[in-house]
C-alpha cells in the first residue's frame, strides 16, 4: 500500500498471523473441553440411560439392581440443596455485606478476609472432620440432614462471601452517594440499592457455590450419610442420604449391573445441577433486565 | 454586638436575606493534610453562591464538608465550625443522616438509581416518612427541574434511558423532592453538553427564588451568569469572597483578578 513501507507492510502482516493463531489456539483449547465433556455424557448415557426410568427414580436401594432405585438420595439432595440455600445464603451474604458496607478498613477485618480467603482453599474432608466433631458430636445433632447441610454451609460459604464481596465491589460508588445524600441511613443505602444492584452476581456466585455443594462427597461421607436409605427424611433431624454417595456405593460395586446404575444416577445428579443452573440464569436475567 | 457587625446586620437586611450556613475558620484535612484550609464565609438564603478555582484547590471538599459527604472517605476530619441553623453540623449530638435529608446534593456525573424515573424521585421521601401524596410530590418535583413534560409519559421506564442532561435534571428533581433547606451541586454541568448546560442554568435562575444554592463549578462564565455571590480558592484557602460582580469587575485581590481573566487556572 502506497503509504507504509515494505518493511512495515511485512511486520504488520507477521503480526496479523500471530494475531490468528492464538484465536485459533483459544479456540482448541475451548473445543477441547467441551469435547471432553461430551465424551464423558456420551459414555455415562450408554451405560444408564436404559437404566433411568420412573421405577429407578422411584424405588428405594436394593441388592437387585433391578429393583433398585435413587428415590432416597434424590430426595435427600433436595433436602440439602434447600436447608444449604437457606443457611449458607443469608450468612454469606450478610458477611460480605459487613466486610464492604460497613466494616471499618483495619488489621481486624484484613485479617478476616485473608482467613476467608484461605478458607475457600481448604479440602472438603477437613471440614467433613469438623463437621463431624461440631454438628454430629459437640451439638449432638447425630448423623442427620441438618448436620450435613451445617457442614456443607461452612464449606461453601467462603466462595459465597467471596463472590459476594465482588458482586457489591462493582456496585457504583455514585448510586451509594446518591442515596445517602437522601438522607438515607447505610441500611437503607444497602438494603435498597446496593443489594438489589449487586443480586444478579451475588446469585452467580451463590448457585455456583450451590452447585459445588450438592457434587461433594467426602464430608458427607465422613459425618455418616447412609448409603442404604429404605426411607424418606421427614425432617431435618432424620439421616439421608445424597446423589453422590448412592453413586460412589453403586460404583464400588463388582456387579455391571450396579456400574450402570451409578451411571444412571450420575444423569440424575447432572439434571438436577443443570436445572439449578437454568433457574440462576433465568433469575439472573430477568432481573438484570428489571434494572436496565 | 460591636459596630461593624451592626454595620454587616444592617447590610445583610438591606439585602433581605440571612445566612443559611455560616462556616467559621474551616479546615478540611485528608489524613492530616489540609485540603481546605481556615475557610469563612456566609451562605445566604436563596441565593446561589458559586465555588470557583483551579483544579485540586478544594472547592470540591469544602461542598462535600457542608452536607457532610465528606464521613465516607477514610481518613477526613475537619476543623472549625459550620453553622446550620445555629448549630454546628459536626457537633457531638447532629446526626449526619438528619444533615443529608435538609442538605441535598447533585454530583458531578449525573447519577440515577437504576430504576423507574417515579422510584427515583419517590424513594428518599419515602425512606423519611413522607405521607402526603407521593403523584403530586413527584409531579411537583419534576416540574421544579423542568423535566416533567419531557417525562410525564413515561414515569415507569427507566431511568437510564434518559440521555445525560435529562439524568442531570431528575438528580436535581430527586433532591428537590426532600425540600432541602440548601441545596449543594458538585459541577453539575461538566459531564453535559452545552445545551444540557443552558438547560440546568435557565433551571438554577427558576429555583433561585426558593432554594439556598452552592454550586461548585470550573466553568468561570457559568459563574458570572448564574451566582449572586462568588467564592474563589486557591491551594485550600478561600482567596475572596464577595458579590458576583464585584469579583468579576473589581476584584480586591490581584490573584482573583488573574484568575477570572483566565491569566492562569
Amino acid at each position: 500500500m502506497a503509504f507504509s513501507s515494505e518493511q512495515e507492510q511485512r511486520n504488520l502482516v507477521a503480526r496479523h498471523r500471530r494475531s490468528r493463531l492464538f484465536a485459533r489456539l483459544c479456540a482448541v483449547v475451548t473445543w477441547s473441553s467441551v469435547f471432553l465433556l461430551a465424551v464423558l455424557l456420551v459414555r455415562v448415557s450408554l451405560d444408564g440411560l436404559s437404566w433411568l426410568d420412573w421405577q429407578f427414580l422411584d424405588s428405594f436401594p436394593s441388592r437387585i439392581p433391578e429393583r433398585a432405585g435413587i428415590k432416597a438420595a434424590l430426595v435427600g439432595t433436595l433436602w440439602m440443596i434447600v436447608l444449604v440455600a437457606l443457611i449458607a445464603i443469608p450468612v454469606g451474604v450478610s458477611a460480605a455485606l459487613y466486610l464492604e458496607e460497613f466494616a471499618k478498613r483495619g488489621r481486624l477485618s484484613r485479617l478476616i478476609e485473608v482467613n476467608i480467603a484461605n478458607l475457600a482453599g481448604v479440602p472438603s474432608i477437613v471440614y467433613g472432620i469438623l463437621g463431624l466433631a461440631i454438628f454430629v458430636r459437640f451439638f449432638a445433632l447425630e448423623r442427620s440432614l441438618i448436620s450435613g447441610a451445617l457442614t456443607m454451609s461452612l464449606l461453601i460459604l467462603p466462595v459465597i462471601i467471596i463472590a459476594s464481596r465482588e458482586a457489591i465491589r462493582m456496585v457504583p460508588m455514585s448510586i451509594r452517594y446518591a442515596a445517602l445524600s437522601l438522607g438515607a441511613t447505610r441500611w437503607q443505602t444497602t438494603w435498597s440499592h446496593v443489594l438489589p444492584s449487586a443480586f444478579p452476581g451475588i446469585m452467580t456466585g451463590v448457585i455456583l457455590a450451590l452447585s459445588r455443594a450438592i457434587g461433594e462427597t467426602a464430608p458427607l461421607i465422613l459425618i455418616g450419610a447412609m448409603s442404604f436409605v429404605a426411607f424418606l427424611p421427614q425432617g431435618p433431624m432424620d439421616s439421608f442420604t445424597a446423589l453422590p454417595i448412592q453413586i460412589y456405593d453403586w460404583a464400588s460395586r463388582p456387579q455391571a449391573e450396579f456400574q450402570e446404575l451409578a451411571a444412571a444416577g450420575i444423569i440424575v445428579l447432572l439434571i438436577v445441577l443443570l436445572l439449578m443452573n437454568a433457574t440462576a440464569i433465568y433469575i439472573r436475567n430477568k432481573t438484570e433486565k428489571r434494572q436496565k | 454586638m460591636d459596630a461593624r457587625e451592626n454595620a454587616d446586620a444592617a447590610a445583610d437586611k438591606k439585602k433581605g436575606t440571612e445566612a443559611v450556613l455560616d462556616l467559621q475558620d474551616v479546615s478540611v484535612l485528608y489524613s492530616g493534610k489540609p485540603a481546605v484550609r481556615n475557610v469563612s464565609c456566609a451562605i445566604w438564603r436563596n441565593r446561589i453562591t458559586s465555588i470557583i478555582g483551579p483544579s485540586g484547590c478544594g472547592k470540591s471538599t469544602l461542598l462535600r464538608s457542608l452536607n457532610r459527604m465528606n464521613d465516607f472517605v477514610d481518613g477526613v476530619s475537619i476543623e472549625g465550625k459550620i453553622l446550620f441553623a445555629g448549630q454546628n453540623l459536626y457537633g457531638g449530638d447532629v446526626d449526619p443522616v438528619e444533615v443529608r435529608r435538609r442538605i441535598g446534593m447533585v454530583f458531578q456525573k449525573p447519577n440515577p438509581f437504576p430504576k423507574s424515573i417515579y422510584a427515583n424521585i419517590s424513594w428518599g421521601p419515602s425512606i423519611n416518612g413522607y405521607d402526603g401524596s407521593m403523584d403530586e410530590l413527584v409531579e411537583r418535583s419534576l416540574q421544579q427541574a423542568a423535566l416533567w413534560e419531557e417525562v410525564k409519559d413515561r414515569l415507569h421506564d427507566s431511568a437510564l434511558n434518559l440521555s445525560g442532561g435529562q439524568q442531570q435534571r431528575l438528580c436535581i428533581a430527586r433532591a428537590l423532592a426532600m425540600e432541602p433547606q440548601v441545596l449543594l451541586m458538585d459541577e453539575p454541568c461538566s459531564a453535559l453538553d452545552p445545551i444540557s448546560t443552558a438547560h440546568i442554568e435557565d433551571l438554577l435562575f427558576e429555583l433561585q427564588s426558593r432554594y439556598t444554592i452552592v454550586i461548585v463549578t470550573h466553568n468561570m462564565q457559568q459563574a458570572a451568569r448564574v451566582s449572586d455571590y462568588t467564592a474563589f480558592m486557591e491551594t485550600g484557602s478561600l482567596v475572596e469572597f464577595g458579590e458576583t460582580d464585584q469579583i468579576f469587575t473589581r476584584p480586591e485581590k490581584k490573584r482573583t483578578e488573574e484568575y477570572v481573566t483566565g491569566r492562569f487556572g
